[in-house]
C-alpha cells in the first residue's frame, strides 16, 4: 500500500500535536500535585528583598526502590543547591518532606550541607511515598520538584550476591560429595600433621610424669568457629586422658565455653567407661579480662607445672606470654590458631603448631573417620578453586598491562565484578 | 644531667652485649633471665633519660593524615576504642592525636566501643585531651560520647543500617535524637569517615568487614604493632592508611606537629617511646646474634669431637 | 534424644543463616540470633562469676594450698561488683555512666586494673626477646632468610633503619631500611598471610558444614561420630 505525501505530513501533524497535548496535560497534573504538597513555604517564592540570602534548589531528586532489600527502604539521590559550596555556603542545611499515600508532607529529616542522599527505611511496602527537598538559607527557603509516587518492593533473592552464592554453593557441594564417596568406601589420602599425631605422646608423657595436662580454649566465646575447633580437639584428648587416666586442667575466660567444655569432657570420660573419675573442677571459670586470665593462667602453669599444655583456639597478645611460660616450665606444647597474627609465636615457642585450617582439620585427622576426611577433600577442591583464579587473574592483569589485550581487560574486569560482591 | 644518663645505660648496655658476646664464642648459651634484665634496661633507661628521635610519616600513615585533612569541615568522623589497658600505651597515643586533628580540623566526632575496657579510655581522652584543649566545643555538637555496646560484631551488624537501634542514647543517657551531631545521621553508612583503633576483637578488621564494605565507608585504623601485619591486605583499597604501634602512633604526632602549627607544642607521647622501642629492637638483634654464634660454636664443637 | 535435639537445632539454625545471607526477607535473621547469643552470654555471666566464687569458697573452707590467693580474688571481686553496682563515688545520678570521672569504679580502673593489665601486656617485650633468641638460628637456608627478613624488620620499625640507609639515593630507596621493611611486610608477609587466610576460609566453612550436617559431634562430647 502506497501513502500519499500530504497524508504522510499529515499523520506527523496529527502525531505532534497530540505530544503536545499531553505534554501540556502532563505538566498541568504535576503542577497540581506540585500544590498539593506544597507547605506553608510558598513564601519562598515571593520576589526577594535586596537582604535575602538567595539559594538555588536542589535538581535531579530522584526516588527509588533500594535494591535486594525485604521493601523497606527508599533511596533517595539529588544533585546539591549549586550555592552549596565547601567554602562561604549560602546553604545551611536541607529539610526533607514527605507525603504518605498523598497525605500532607511532613518533615522527614533535617539535613546538613553538602548531602547528596538520604535512605528512608521507614517505608512499608503497601503504602506509596512522594519526597520534595528544602534548600534553606538564613533568611530564604527554596522547594524543589516533587518525586512520583513510589513504593518499596520486596525482592526475594539479591542478586549482588549471585556469584557468591555460586561460589559458597560450588564448595558446599565439593565438601558433601566426598563425604558421600568416602561413606561409600572411597580410600582418601590425608597428609600426616605433626602436632596431631603427637597428641598421644604428649598426653602419655603426661601420665609417665604424674604431671597435669593444661588445655586453653583460646580467649574468644562460643561463637568462634575456633572455639568450636578446640572443644572437638578437647573431646579426643579428654577421652584420651580418660583412658590414660591422666589429669587435666582447663581454666577458661568465657562461662559458655566452661559448661560447653564441661559437658564434652563428662561425656568423653563416659565413653571410656570412667564416669566416676570426672570432676567438674577439671574446668573452671576464671575471667572474660584478657590479661586476668593470662595471669590465672601463668600462675596455673607456674605452680602446677603441668607435662603437657594445649593452646587451641582463638589467641590474641597472650599467645607469646602463654607459650614462653610453657616453654620455661619444660612443657610439650602443641597449639594451633587461625589468627595469622599470632602464628608466628607460636611457631617459635611451641613444639608443634596447627597452621590455620589445620586447627580446624585436627578433629576429622584424629577421628580418622571417613565422612570428616572427605570434607577435608571437599576442602581442597575449594582452594583448587582459589589457585586458579589467582593465576587466571595474574596472567589476565599482566597480559592486559603488557600488550593491551581486550580480552584480557574484560576478563581482569568481570573477576573484578565476581570477587567485589558482599 | 640526662645525656650523662643515657651515656652510662647505653655503657651498661652494650658493654654487657660485649660480654656475653665473648662468652657465647666458647658456645655458651644466655640464661632467659639475663636477656630479660638486658630488655628491662634498655626499655626503663631511656624513660629515665629521654632519647628523642625525629620521625618521618611513611605513606601508610600520611594517607590517614591527608584523608583526615582532606575532610571538609563539619563531616562525620566515629572514632572507636575497641582496647583496653594493655594496649593504651601504644593506641591511647593514636586516638588522642586523632581526636586533637579531627576537632582541630572542625569535624563532628563520635566517640564509641564496642569493648568494655575501652569507655573507661575513651573517658580518659575526653578529659585529658578535648575538654581542656578544645573548651569551645560542645559535647552533642561538636562532638558526643555514645559508650561502650556490648555484642561485638552483633553492634556492628546493627548499627550499619540503624544507628539509634543500638545506641538510642548517649553515655549519659540523653537521646540520640536530640543532639545537633545526629542529624542527618541514621547509620555508619552517613558517616563521612571511621577510625578505628584497637587490635583484638572485636577490632579494626570486623570494622572493615561488618562496616566499611557493606556500607561503603571509608576507614582508618590504628592498631596494636602485634596486629598490624593482618591489617596489611586491605590497605589501600578497604583501610584508607594504616598506624601500626608506637611507631604510627610516633609518625602522625610528627605529621601533626609539623603540619599543623597549634599542636608544634604538644604532648607526644608515642615519640617519646621510640627511644625504648629503638634501644630493645637493638638489644633483641644483639641477642639473635650472639645466639647464632653460640649455636654455631657448638655445631662446631659438636662436629669436631665426633 | 540427648544428641539430636542440639544436632536439629544446629542443621536449622545453621541452615537458615547461611540462606538469610542471599534471601532479603530473612536478612535481619542473623542478628536477631546474635541478639539471642549476647542474651544467653549475659546470663551466663552469673554463671561464670558463681562458679568463681564457688571454686574459691571451697579453696578457702579446705584450707588448700595458696587459699591466700583466693582470699584476694575474693575480695577483688565483691569489691569492684559494689562499686559498679552501687556506683559508689559517682558525681552524677544513677543515670550516668558508671566509670564517671570521680567514681570509684573509674578512680580503680586508672590506678589499678588499668597498670595491672599494661604490666601483664609488657611481659610480651621480655617474651619476645628470649623466643626470639631461641627461634632465630641460621640452622637452614629458610631459617636463614627469616633471620634477615626479622633484622630488617625492627631496624625498620627504629629511626636507626633510615640512619643507616638514608645516604641510598632516591631512585633505589627501596634499598632503605624502613621501606624495605614495608616491602616484606606488603609482599612476602602479604602473599603468606593471604594463603593462610583462603586456607582459614576453607577450613571455617568445611567445618561448619560437618557441623550443621552432623558429621561432626565431637564437641558434644560423642566418640563415634
Amino acid at each position: 500500500m502506497r501513502v500519499g505525501k500530504s497524508t504522510f505530513l499529515h499523520l506527523c501533524l496529527a502525531f505532534s500535536l497530540s505530544l503536545i497535548l499531553i505534554l501540556i496535560l502532563l505538566t498541568l497534573v504535576s503542577a497540581q500535585e506540585v500544590d498539593s504538597l506544597r507547605s506553608s513555604t510558598d513564601s519562598a517564592y515571593t520576589i526577594p528583598d535586596s537582604g535575602l540570602v538567595l539559594v538555588a534548589p536542589v535538581t535531579s531528586l530522584i526516588a527509588e526502590d533500594y535494591k535486594y532489600d525485604d521493601g523497606e527502604q527508599l533511596k533517595l539521590s539529588w544533585v546539591p543547591s549549586i550555592d552549596d559550596q565547601l567554602v562561604d555556603s549560602k546553604v545551611l542545611g536541607y529539610r526533607l518532606f514527605r507525603s504518605i499515600d498523598g497525605g500532607t508532607p511532613e518533615i522527614l529529616a533535617k539535613l546538613p550541607p553538602g548531602t547528596n542522599s538520604f535512605l528512608d527505611r521507614t517505608v512499608q511496602r503497601e503504602r506509596k511515598y512522594q519526597y520534595y527537598l528544602e534548600t534553606f538559607s538564613e533568611n530564604f527557603v527554596v522547594q524543589s520538584i516533587v518525586t512520583a509516587a513510589i513504593s518499596p518492593e520486596r525482592e526475594w533473592l539479591n542478586l549482588d550476591r549471585g556469584w557468591l552464592f555460586i561460589i559458597a554453593l560450588f564448595i558446599s557441594i565439593a565438601i558433601i560429595f566426598f563425604v558421600e564417596k568416602a561413606k561409600r568406601g572411597h580410600k582418601l589420602y590425608v597428609r600426616k600433621i605433626a602436632g596431631l599425631e603427637a597428641i598421644d605422646e604428649a598426653v602419655g608423657r603426661a601420665t609417665e610424669m604424674g604431671r597435669p595436662v593444661l588445655f586453653i580454649p583460646g580467649i574468644n566465646d562460643m561463637d568462634d568457629v575456633q572455639t568450636l575447633a578446640a572443644l572437638t580437639i578437647l573431646g579426643r584428648v579428654s577421652r584420651t586422658i580418660a583412658d590414660y587416666d591422666s589429669q587435666i586442667f582447663m581454666p577458661v575466660s568465657r562461662s559458655l565455653v566452661m559448661t560447653a567444655a564441661r559437658e564434652t569432657i563428662k561425656t568423653s570420660y563416659m565413653a571410656a567407661g570412667r564416669p566416676d573419675a570426672y570432676s567438674d573442677d577439671m574446668v573452671n571459670y576464671v575471667t572474660d579480662e584478657q590479661f586476668g586470665y593470662v595471669a590465672a593462667v601463668d600462675g596455673l602453669m607456674v605452680r602446677e607445672r603441668p607435662a603437657t599444655v594445649f593452646l587451641l583456639g582463638a589467641f590474641f597478645a597472650e599467645s607469646l606470654i602463654l607459650a614462653e611460660t610453657g616453654n620455661s616450665v619444660g612443657a610439650i606444647q602443641i597449639a594451633g590458631t587461625a589468627r595469622p597474627a599470632q602464628l608466628p609465636f607460636f611457631i617459635a615457642a611451641c613444639d608443634f603448631t596447627l597452621i590455620g585450617e589445620e586447627l580446624f582439620a585436627a578433629s576429622a585427622y584424629l577421628s580418622g573417620e571417613p565422612r570428616q576426611l572427605g570434607s577435608l577433600k571437599g576442602q581442597d577442591v575449594g582452594k583448587g578453586l582459589a589457585m586458579s583464579v589467582i593465576i587466571l587473574g595474574v596472567l589476565a592483569v599482566t597480559i592486559a598491562t603488557a600488550w593491551d589485550v581486550e580480552i584480557m581487560h574484560n576478563v581482569h574486569n568481570w573477576l573484578l565484578g565476581v570477587f567485589s560482591s558482599n | 644531667m640526662p645525656n650523662i644518663g643515657v651515656s652510662i645505660s647505653l655503657l651498661v648496655i652494650f658493654g654487657g652485649l660485649a660480654w656475653l658476646l665473648i662468652r657465647s664464642i666458647s658456645g655458651r648459651e644466655v640464661d632467659r633471665r639475663i636477656i630479660f634484665v638486658f630488655i628491662f634496661v634498655a626499655v626503663a633507661a631511656p624513660l629515665l633519660f629521654p632519647i628523642t628521635f625525629q620521625e618521618k610519616a611513611t605513606s601508610i600513615v600520611r594517607d590517614l593524615f591527608d584523608r583526615i585533612e582532606e575532610l571538609p569541615e563539619g563531616s562525620h568522623v566515629l572514632i572507636s576504642f575497641d582496647f583496653d589497658p594493655a594496649m593504651a600505651p601504644e593506641v591511647q597515643p593514636m586516638a588522642n592525636a586523632i581526636s586533637r586533628h579531627c576537632l582541630d580540623k572542625g569535624h563532628r566526632v563520635i566517640f564509641m566501643s564496642l569493648w568494655a575496657t575501652g569507655q573507661s579510655l575513651m573517658t580518659t581522652t575526653l578529659t585529658n585531651v578535648i575538654l581542656p584543649e578544645f573548651p569551645e566545643k560542645v559535647d552533642g555538637r561538636d562532638y558526643v560520647n555514645i559508650g561502650f555496646k556490648a555484642g561485638n560484631e552483633g553492634v556492628l551488624n546493627v548499627i550499619v543500617s540503624d544507628f539509634k537501634k543500638m545506641f538510642p542514647t548517649n553515655v549519659n543517657g540523653v537521646p540520640l535524637d536530640s543532639m545537633e551531631i545526629f542529624e542527618g545521621i541514621e547509620s555508619c553508612a552517613d558517616l563521612d569517615f571511621i577510625v578505628a583503633l584497637g587490635g583484638g576483637r572485636p577490632g579494626p578488621k570486623e570494622w572493615v568487614l561488618f562496616v566499611g564494605d557493606p556500607a561503603d565507608v571509608p576507614i582508618g585504623v590504628g592498631v596494636a604493632a602485634v596486629v598490624a601485619p593482618q591489617l596489611y591486605p586491605y590497605y589501600p583499597q578497604q583501610v584508607i592508611g594504616i598506624l601500626g604501634g608506637i611507631k604510627g602512633a610516633a609518625e602522625y604526632e610528627s605529621e601533626l606537629t609539623h603540619r599543623r602549627e597549634r599542636f608544634a607544642d604538644m604532648e607526644t607521647p608515642g615519640l617519646h617511646m621510640m627511644g625504648p622501642q629503638t634501644l630493645a629492637h637493638l638489644v633483641i638483634m644483639s641477642f639473635i646474634i650472639i645466639g647464632n654464634i653460640a649455636f654455631f660454636r657448638k655445631k662446631r664443637s659438636g662436629s669436631d669431637s665426633r | 534424644m540427648k544428641r539430636l535435639v542440639p544436632l536439629t537445632i544446629t542443621f536449622i539454625v545453621g541452615f537458615v543463616l547461611i540462606f538469610s545471607v542471599f534471601l532479603p526477607p530473612a536478612e535481619g535473621l542473623d542478628q536477631t540470633f546474635t541478639l539471642y547469643f549476647d542474651i544467653i552470654a549475659v546470663f551466663a555471666f552469673f554463671l561464670g562469676g558463681g562458679n568463681l566464687m564457688r571454686v574459691h569458697i571451697n579453696k578457702l573452707r579446705r584450707q588448700k594450698k595458696d587459699w591466700g590467693f583466693s582470699v584476694v580474688t575474693i575480695a577483688g571481686f565483691l569489691f569492684m561488683l559494689a562499686a559498679g553496682l552501687f556506683k559508689i563515688g559517682n558525681p552524677g545520678d544513677i543515670a550516668t555512666a558508671v566509670d564517671t570521672q570521680g567514681s570509684l569504679f573509674k578512680t580503680v580502673f586508672d590506678y589499678v586494673i588499668n597498670p595491672l593489665q599494661s604490666t601483664m601486656y609488657s611481659l610480651l617485650a621480655f617474651f619476645v626477646a628470649s623466643a626470639s633468641y631461641r627461634a632465630f638460628r641460621a640452622k637452614n637456608r629458610e631459617a636463614t632468610l627469616l633471620l634477615i627478613a626479622a633484622f630488617v624488620i625492627l631496624l625498620g620499625r627504629t629511626p636507626f633503619g633510615m640512619m643507616v640507609t638514608g645516604w641510598i639515593p632516591d631512585s633505589f630507596s627501596i634499598f632503605q631500611i624502613p621501606n624495605l621493611a614495608i616491602w616484606i611486610m606488603n609482599s612476602p608477609n602479604l602473599a603468606g598471610q593471604r594463603a593462610i587466610i583462603i586456607g582459614i576460609g576453607l577450613g571455617v566453612i568445611s567445618m561448619s558444614l560437618r557441623l550443621i550436617l552432623g558429621v561432626e559431634r565431637s564437641y558434644l562430647g560423642d566418640d563415634n561420630a
